[in-house]
This record gives C-alpha cells, sequence and structure tokens, in this order.
C-alpha cells in the first residue's frame, strides 16, 4: 500500500487523466443508459467533479494527496489553455456580428451583479458602504470579489462572505446552465457571447457551457475573459464612489 | 507534426497572456485582461492565414484539436477542485445573493441577445456551428 501511494505521489498529474477519464467513462454511461442521453454526459460529469470536491477543502478533491494531480489538470493554465484550443472551432464572422451585444452584456453584468448583490446584502443587514461594495462585487465573481474587499479595506468576514457568494454562483451557474439554456435561447454563437458578458466567472462559464453545448464554449469563453477586469476595474472605483454619494 | 499545432497553440497561448497581463498593468487591474481572448483571436486569424497559404496540415490541426477535446475533462477537472465548501460557509447571505443575483442575470441573456441580431438571424447561425 505505501508503495502503490508513492507511485501515485510521483505521477499525479498521469493518475489525475486515469481519474478524470474514469469519470468521463461512467458519466457517460449512465447518461447513456439511464436518461436516454437526455441529460449530457458531460453535464454529468461536471457535477459529479463538484460532489467530489466535497471530499477535501479548499482545493477541493485536490486536498486528498491521492488526488493531487487533479489541480494541475484542472488548474486555471490547463483550462485557459484548452480553452483557446477551442477557438479553432470558432466562427471570426459570428464573434464580429455579436461584437456590440458582447460588450454592452460585460458592462451590464458587471452592473446589475454589483448592485443586485449588493442591494440583497443591503436588506440582509450588511448597511455599511464597504459592505455593501465587496458583496456586489462577490456577486461578480469570487475573484472581484476579494479584490475589491482588500482594495477598499473591508473586514475579513465580509471578504470571506463574498468568496462564498462568488462561489455559490459560480456552482449554480455549471449545474443550471444546461437546465435553463432552452428558456433563454441560449442556443447560439451570439447568445453565448451575451452569456459569457452577463455571467461572467470563468469558471463557471466555462462548466456550463461545456456541459450545455461544446460548440459553444469559444463563444462564452471570449467575453468573459474580460469581465473579470472590468469587474475588478469598476468595483473598488467607479461603484465604491456611486455608493458613497447614494447612501 | 502534432507538436507543430500544440507549439502554434502554446505560441498563440502566451502572447495572449502576455497582452492580457499588458492590458492588466496599464489598466492597474491586478491580474490579466482578456488574455484567452486575444490568444484566440490570434489562433483563428494564424489559422485563417495558414490554411490560405497551405501551411496548415492535418497533422498540426490535429495538435491543437487534442487540447481542444481535452476541454471537457479538463473541465471535469476543475470542478473536482473547487472549493465548494465556501459555498457553504458563507451562511444564508452568501447563498441568497448568489443565487438571487446570478438568476437575474441569466435572465437577462435573451434581453441582450436581441442587441445586434434578430431573431431570424440567430436561428439560422445556430444551424452553420
Amino acid at each position: 500500500m505505501k508503495l502503490f501511494e508513492k507511485v501515485i505521489d510521483a505521477n499525479d498529474l498521469v493518475f489525475a487523466f486515469l481519474v478524470v477519464g474514469v469519470i468521463m467513462y461512467l458519466s457517460y454511461w449512465v447518461a447513456r443508459h439511464f436518461t436516454n442521453n437526455k441529460i449530457p454526459g458531460a453535464a454529468i460529469a461536471i457535477t459529479s467533479g463538484l460532489i467530489l470536491a466535497f471530499l477535501g477543502g479548499k482545493k477541493g478533491i485536490a486536498d486528498v494527496p491521492l488526488f493531487s494531480g487533479m489541480a494541475l489538470l484542472g488548474g486555471a493554465m490547463m483550462r485557459d489553455f484548452s480553452v483557446v484550443a477551442t477557438a479553432m472551432g470558432a466562427n471570426y464572422g459570428e464573434i464580429k456580428k455579436a461584437g456590440l451585444a458582447a460588450f454592452i452584456s460585460l458592462l451590464i453584468g458587471v452592473f446589475v451583479a454589483f448592485f443586485a448583490g449588493g442591494t440583497i446584502g443591503y436588506a440582509m443587514g450588511y448597511t455599511d458602504i464597504k459592505d455593501f461594495t465587496t458583496i456586489g462585487a462577490g456577486a461578480c465573481s469570487f475573484i472581484v470579489g476579494p479584490i475589491t474587499g482588500s482594495a477598499i479595506g473591508a473586514g475579513s468576514d465580509v471578504i470571506a462572505i463574498s468568496i462564498a457568494i462568488g462561489v455559490v454562483k459560480s456552482i449554480m451557474i455549471t449545474i443550471g446552465t444546461p437546465i435553463v439554456a432552452k428558456q433563454i435561447g441560449l442556443d447560439n454563437p451570439h447568445a453565448a457571447m451575451v452569456f459569457g458578458g452577463l455571467i461572467g466567472t470563468t469558471s463557471g462559464v466555462a462548466a456550463g457551457l461545456a456541459a450545455t453545448n461544446p460548440k459553444l464554449v469559444p463563444y462564452g469563453a471570449l467575453t468573459a475573459t474580460f469581465y473579470t477586469g472590468i469587474g475588478a476595474l469598476l468595483c473598488p472605483s467607479v461603484f465604491y464612489l456611486i455608493l458613497q454619494a447614494i447612501l | 507534426m502534432k507538436i507543430y499545432g500544440v507549439a502554434i497553440l502554446a505560441g498563440c497561448f502566451l502572447a495572449g497572456q502576455l497582452l492580457g497581463s499588458l492590458l492588466g498593468f496599464w489598466m492597474q487591474i491586478p491580474g490579466n485582461m482578456g488574455g484567452v481572448a486575444f490568444a484566440m483571436f490570434m489562433l483563428i486569424m494564424l489559422n485563417e492565414q495558414m490554411r490560405k497559404r497551405g501551411f496548415l496540415m492535418a497533422e498540426t490541426e490535429n495538435g491543437i484539436a487534442f487540447w481542444n477535446a481535452m476541454y471537457i475533462p479538463i473541465v471535469v477537472a476543475m470542478s473536482a477542485t473547487q472549493n465548494v465548501k465556501a459555498a457553504l460557509s458563507g451562511g444564508w447571505v452568501a447563498i441568497v445573493v448568489g443565487v438571487l443575483a446570478t438568476g437575474l442575470c441569466l435572465l437577462l441573456v435573451p434581453l441582450v441577445s436581441k442587441i445586434g441580431a434578430t431573431k431570424d438571424i440567430t436561428r439560422s447561425s445556430s444551424n452553420n456551428t
């Protein structure tokens, strides 16, 4: 057993390939035999991933030494590298056509998430301007939240809540996107670019679109990649100043 | 050779990251601004240019196609390494704010999608992909 652990430990990335391969196989098998492919195999696989993440802590299942390679395989570097590769299947004409809508969706997405999130937090008792700003930024993504919170000097408890809000958002998008895709018209490149801009959170958009229709991934990822930057730009500056003027 | 495709992808990726970081630095944002998008644009342009000139071999393309196909498995690994416990640690505020604000943004997707595209155009474009 010691020897087994030693071999896995020395080859953690390779073991991660095996683990993910098995998850994929089982998920597609379940999708075919139990749901008649009504629920995509990818959606089952991604949801299984989230469930596995509960076994660990901050880094999900990668906190379990045996599965440390999952952090490398599922890290930002590999994710972005493979996202860029999906551009091979993207159509430049579609991107150009949706350009304006995508740009507007980014601004609306950050604005709505911030003020809706902050207002709900306000209603739940977080009435301080710094708390409002940090909670609103958390509703953008779990990266924008802590960046904003530390920039304006918010308390660490509120910053922790803002991260939690961002994670809730990411999980909700991951599981919810394939379920609501039809209702919100998410079945074409144009809508996917708008979706990426309105939702933003990269991991959520990446996983949600993968579970819905992998062909839409490059379009959503294209706009979502600007979201964190715009959120981190606007929340601690313009939005914070607007709040100071209002509240 | 397949490695040519992987190398092209890597080149575009790194150039995009560099550009995104420069833009982030210039706008004084911690991190990267649109690096993935810049890399994707470069890959799309390069792909078109090489196809026109006949430089793009099927083998080269396969090197990129492999990483394209690895996308979903990588996303599965990504979700398995999310800090899902943090979602619960924030208490009710986190769950209520996260769900409501996100739901509102989702509802806006069909509205904002109307910008720059009539229903007919989006329908026909979905057939092409």
